[in-house]
């Protein structure tokens, strides 16, 4: 049994120097094998006496136990050391960019009316869109702009002929709604328009978001209060909103707005006025039983105030660098 | 119009400010663009006259001047030209402050004293000249302030008048509305009518009354032509920004600026016979008074006499007849033409003027016969002469009608929801210079003052008391309404989400010009005629774009040319198609990639782009709507692309788009550094889509076979799939093409695809057997109808 002392003791020391997980087996397979040492040990007790043979049996099973025990713990040692290794191997920079596409983004304008779309769109308002190419009817004729208006002059106006035009504003649109559609009206119109105009502050080319609500009982302080909210909104700035008379043949009264961003300086921002009874008559809306206001803005204006841009002719160069900023 | 502030202040003197008085102005609707002082801001000149002057002892350019004003003289170095002896000019003396804080002190110039300085305009604030001291006439008053004695405390408002309100271009039609808005009466000017000294009248004939209802006019004879303009009137007009030329046409301008009424003086030994009113003939011809000839339309009106026509009525005066510094007799002329006979006419010849402004917009059409004696009147005392007598001729049945309106009281409460008092309505209206009067309960009738051509209707009125009442007094409320459901057809793509995924997808949104280059135009769309703008703002902007590519395509060479490699761009917007069968404005989405695949980056490939980038971009657009697989693309041509790498896009057999690579021949013209890849389709067709509809789910197990085909290279992927899904049986769920290959290995002309195909059952297994014939039946109906063989 001395041998066993010293068999135990080679195992475990055996166990304590193997390297790795293979060396560990050729451990177990050499002492717990079937031919293992302490496996043929066992097999050696039929030489014993039956009295000596129990407890000499216990002792064997016992240091096999034993032998077995640190086997696992090694081994349990042994792969979590690998494991470790493993995983450290596997670090990553976290830190480095991941694998991707680049996002384009919306045009500055096109950002910006569909902010305007979205506010009028949230209390009712619908989108309705037309041709640019118009006639001079339902450009200026329908809008109380007869051949020769003064108000033409302020419409530097592109033709093609005589009676057909790129049109100078979203109005026809509105036009074209009333022709098809019976009153309660609440639409917006978005959309490009032209004007033979080409400085710093003019682009022959801008966009309009026109506005327009007919209903019954509809007045001038429902038109002040649409038109104040939303641009306090817009801009997400408690904005000093002031109503200045102007004079559009579309509407009467006629208004222009003005707002102060806390710099004692008034703004010029949009347009507005209840709808000129001519123009109801016009479309066959009859102007003693409905009302109606109609606005208009300029898209461009609104996105320079709005993102700090100072040059209208950014917005049509389509220079990535500038288009980038607003992704 | 502008106009000097001290001039209006004479008619009506409100205690505000001038600022407090621009904004009222603008409140009301009187835009006020400008506010400009007359003079900088400066202290202690005053007028003084130089005594002698002589060269300075050490310096060529200066000269030494004994100055005096009127009190004390002084002495005063000068380097101006005009500086002499006896000249009445500006003194800054020592203590006086210029315009920037120049403090005026005693110096020393090349050992030479001098007390103070002379002055030019330019450093008075007063104009940009620079030429010399200010000349002062010989009676201005030594030692006198300058300010005081130029009227210099003044200050020009520059107004910008909508076209409506001509009735306020003039001093006396600001002076009403001040009045109006202030509660203040306005000062009346008398013009008695000025006796005749002779019978002498020089005939006028209405021939074309309608267009010239009114038509005053008196002859003065025997005008002084060396009399001058006096200071006080030089002032007011150059105040109005309006230049100085000799007294007569000075007083007409005055009249003009004072009342609104544009005048006209001939000299009366130039016209022949009679005047007469009437349309020009169509090509006649007429020298006008700033040089430049006019051939006329038969819309225009003119002033003739028998020999021709001698001015554009209401527009601007002929050469031939005109004043000159050598005309005693004069006729002159105070009419009042029709706005809709004048209106346009200016603009066709090129020409606006003072007088065009005003008719255009409506002059006041009762005032002819009071402005010819206002003007008689200052002519009188500025030129002398012996008037005629007035002659008028009128055809009142063309004059405009004074409107009366009816006001409803109910109709003004409910336009701006307040309950508005009827003083305050009667109030602000009679100030406006209407007459109510009240017959019915909470109703007036309005009639409307022959100077307002802008109130016909209730609105009109209405209007006019929310502007004097002011706005920003006006109620404030939100709009009650009510809110049917919109429709929102779900089978339908919105706009927003198809360019938010092409955002996804790295395109930057883009805006280009709807109207480009005809020579662009035709480069990338040779097949049809672009419809061509009458009047384009330059070459670059001169007609309708026929497609999106061109502006895409300038954009893409603006960001290459700033040194952009990789270029994502789409754009949506109308293209304008002229055909015979009209004109057709379609919406449609376009977009280019050019570049480098991926972004640069560490996982990056260095590829460029090429087709099938955009197509799987234009693929998964088009799946936006869920019926991506109704879209086909056909191999076709489009003369801006690529014979060899372009697709139309077809849905239901109707080409709806193209994609393609760019033409080279158009890479090198344009100068475009690598491929580009286009695509434009029909907004609507990428827009459409269908509504889900649910299929049962099989519990039954797929299978799938690969098959690994070698076919020539022209046959098309689209004939494979086709003769594939026709054959493959009804069971047949999906066909995937995993790779396609040529070159080494496969024979030349030739190219291998590899097909993995897969059937399932709805309600049971599929047996091999059955799969195997479904794939003998495909190989099959591949090989005889496109040679295709199974690849070793």
């Amino acid at each position: 049994m001395e041998n066993l002392k010293n068999l135990l003791e080679q195992g475990k020391q055996a166990v304590e120097t193997a390297v790795d997980v293979k060396a560990l087996d050729d451990v177990r397979v050499q002492y717990l094998g079937k031919k293992g040492e302490l496996t043929q040990l066992l097999k050696g007790l039929g030489k014993l006496s039956a009295e000596e043979r129990p407890a000499a049996g216990a002792l064997i099973n016992e240091a096999k136990d034993a032998l077995q025990f640190a086997l696992d713990t090694r081994k349990s040692a042994l792969e979590a050391a690998a494991l470790s290794a493993k995983l450290a191997s596997e670090t990553l920079d976290v830190t480095l960019p991941g694998r991707r596409d680049e996002l384009g983004g919306l045009h500055p304008v096109t950002k910006t009316m569909q902010r305007i779309e979205a506010f009028f769109g949230s209390i009712g308002y619908t989108v309705a869109e037309g041709p640019e190419i118009e006639d001079d009817y339902h450009n200026f004729e329908a809008l109380n702009i007869p051949a020769h208006h003064p108000a033409r002059a302020m419409h530097d106006t592109f033709y093609f002929d005589a009676h057909t035009l790129l049109r100078t504003h979203t109005s026809p649109v509105q036009v074209r709604t009333m022709e098809s559609k019976a009153p309660p009206i609440r639409i917006i119109c978005p959309g490009r328009v032209y004007r033979c105009d080409y400085d710093q502050t003019h682009s022959p080319m801008f966009h309009q978001v026109e506005g327009l609500l007919i209903d019954k009982n509809i007045s001038f302080a429902d038109l002040k209060g649409t038109l104040e909210q939303f641009l306090r909104e817009f801009f997400e700035e408690d904005v000093k909103v002031r109503f200045r008379p102007s004079y559009f043949p579309f509407t009467e009264p006629s208004i222009e707005v003005d707002i102060d961003r806390g710099d004692g300086k008034w703004l010029e921002v949009l347009g507005c006025g209840m709808v000129h009874p001519k123009v109801f008559e016009y479309s066959g809306i009859d102007p003693e039983e409905y009302t109606g206001f109609a606005f208009g803005m300029g898209v461009e204006r609104l996105a320079m105030l709005r993102y700090g841009v100072n040059d209208l002719r950014l917005f049509f160069e389509n220079d990535l660098r500038f288009l980038k900023q607003f992704s | 119009m502008k106009f000097s502030e001290q001039w209006l202040r004479e008619w009506v003197n409100p205690s505000l400010d001038t600022q407090a008085l621009s904004d009222q102005l603008s409140l009301a609707g009187l835009e006020v663009d400008d506010v400009i002082g007359v003079a900088g801001d400066f202290s202690g000149v005053v007028v003084a006259q130089i005594i002698y002057a002589q060269p300075h002892p050490n310096a060529d350019k200066l000269q030494v001047c004994q100055v005096s004003d009127g009190t004390d003289t002084f002495q005063i170095v000068c380097g101006a030209a005009n500086a002499r002896a006896g000249l009445k000019t500006a003194l800054a003396r020592v203590g006086a402050c210029l315009p920037g804080d120049f403090k005026i002190k005693a110096a020393k110039l090349r050992q030479v004293e001098s007390f103070g300085m002379l002055c030019a305009e330019d450093e008075l604030g007063l104009s940009d000249d620079h030429a010399g001291i200010m000349e002062l006439p010989e009676d201005a008053p030594l030692g006198l302030n300058l300010r005081d004695y130029l009227n210099l405390d003044d200050q020009i408002i520059d107004v910008d008048l909508t076209p409506n309100r001509g009735d306020c271009l003039s001093i006396v039609g600001m002076a009403r509305e001040v009045g109006v808005l202030n509660q203040l009466p306005v000062k009346t000017l008398d013009t008695p009518a000025i006796p005749a000294q002779s019978n002498e009248v020089f005939p006028v004939e209405l021939v074309s009354p309608e267009d010239c209802p009114r038509y005053v006019g008196r002859v003065l004879r025997g005008i002084n032509p060396q009399a001058t303009t006096p200071a006080w009137m030089a002032s007011k007009l150059a105040r109005s920004g309006i230049r100085c030329i000799d007294p007569v046409v000075d007083v007409t301008n005055y009249v003009l600026l004072e009342l609104g009424q544009p005048m006209h003086a001939f000299d009366l030994s130039k016209l022949e016979g009679r005047i007469l009113v009437r349309k020009a003939e169509q090509g006649e011809t007429i020298r006008l008074l700033d040089g430049s000839d006019a051939t006329l339309n038969d819309d225009t009106l003119v002033i003739a006499d028998d020999k021709g026509a001698l001015a554009i009525a209401g527009i601007m005066g002929g050469e031939s007849s005109s004043v000159t510094e050598t005309t005693t007799d004069i006729f002159l002329e105070s009419a009042f033409f029709q706005p809709l006979s004048i209106v346009g006419r200016a603009r066709n010849y090129g020409l606006h003027t003072d007088s065009s402004h005003r008719f255009e917009r409506g002059v006041d059409w009762q005032q002819q016969v009071r402005a010819i004696e206002r003007a008689t009147q200052l002519l009188l005392d500025i030129v002398g002469g012996q008037p005629g007598p007035v002659i008028e001729a009128v055809s009142v049945e063309h004059l405009p009608l004074q409107p009366v309106v009816r006001l409803r009281h109910d109709r003004v409460d409910a336009m701006l929801a307040m309950a508005m008092p009827a003083d305050v309505i009667e109030d602000i209206l009679a100030r406006l210079g209407m007459t109510l009067t009240s017959d019915v309960e909470r109703e007036w009738s309005v009639s409307v003052p022959s100077y307002r051509f802008d109130i016909t209707l209730e609105v009109d009125l209405i209007e006019e008391i929310a502007r004097v009442y002011g706005y920003d007094n006006l109620p404030v409320r939100t709009p009650m309404a009510q809110l049917p459901l919109p429709p929102i057809p779900e089978a339908k793509v919105a706009v927003s989400r198809l360019r938010q995924h092409l955002i996804s997808r790295g395109y930057q949104e883009a805006i280009t010009y709807s109207f480009i280059e005809i020579g662009l135009a035709k480069q990338f769309d040779p097949e049809h005629e672009p419809l061509a703008l009458a009047n384009p703002i330059s070459a670059e902007m001169a007609v309708m774009r026929t497609t999106l590519w061109p502006g895409l395509m300038k954009a893409v060479l603006y960001n290459q040319n700033r040194q952009q490699t990789r270029i994502r761009l789409f754009e949506t917007g109308q293209r304008f198609i002229s055909s015979d069968a009209g004109l057709t404005q379609q919406n449609v989405v376009a977009g280019v990639i050019v570049g480098n695949r991926d972004a640069e980056g560490w996982t990056a490939g260095k590829d460029k782009v090429d087709f099938f980038d955009l197509k799987g971009d234009v693929e998964s657009l088009l799946g936006l709507g869920g019926q991506g697989a109704q879209f086909s693309f056909v191999a076709s041509q489009h003369p801006a692309l690529h014979p060899g790498q372009t697709a139309a896009i077809e849905l239901q057999g109707q080409v709806v788009g193209y994609i393609g690579a760019l033409h080279p021949q158009l890479v090198h013209e344009l100068d475009v550094s690598s491929a580009a890849f286009l695509f434009e389709i029909d907004l609507d067709a990428a827009l459409s889509g269908r509504l889900s509809r649910y299929v049962a789910l099989s519990k039954f197990p797929e299978m799938r076979r690969d098959l690994s085909l070698v076919v020539d290279q022209a046959v098309s992927f689209s004939t494979v799939k086709a003769i594939v899904a026709k054959t493959a049986g009804e069971f047949l769920k999906n066909m995937r093409l995993f790779d396609m290959y040529q070159g080494q290995g496969i024979e030349a002309g030739r190219k291998s695809l590899a097909l993995g195909l897969t059937w399932q059952h709805p309600s049971r297994t599929l047996t091999d057997e059955e799969i195997n014939n479904s794939v003998n039946a495909v190989v099959s109906a591949l090989s005889q109808e496109c040679g295709a063989s199974l690849r070793d």
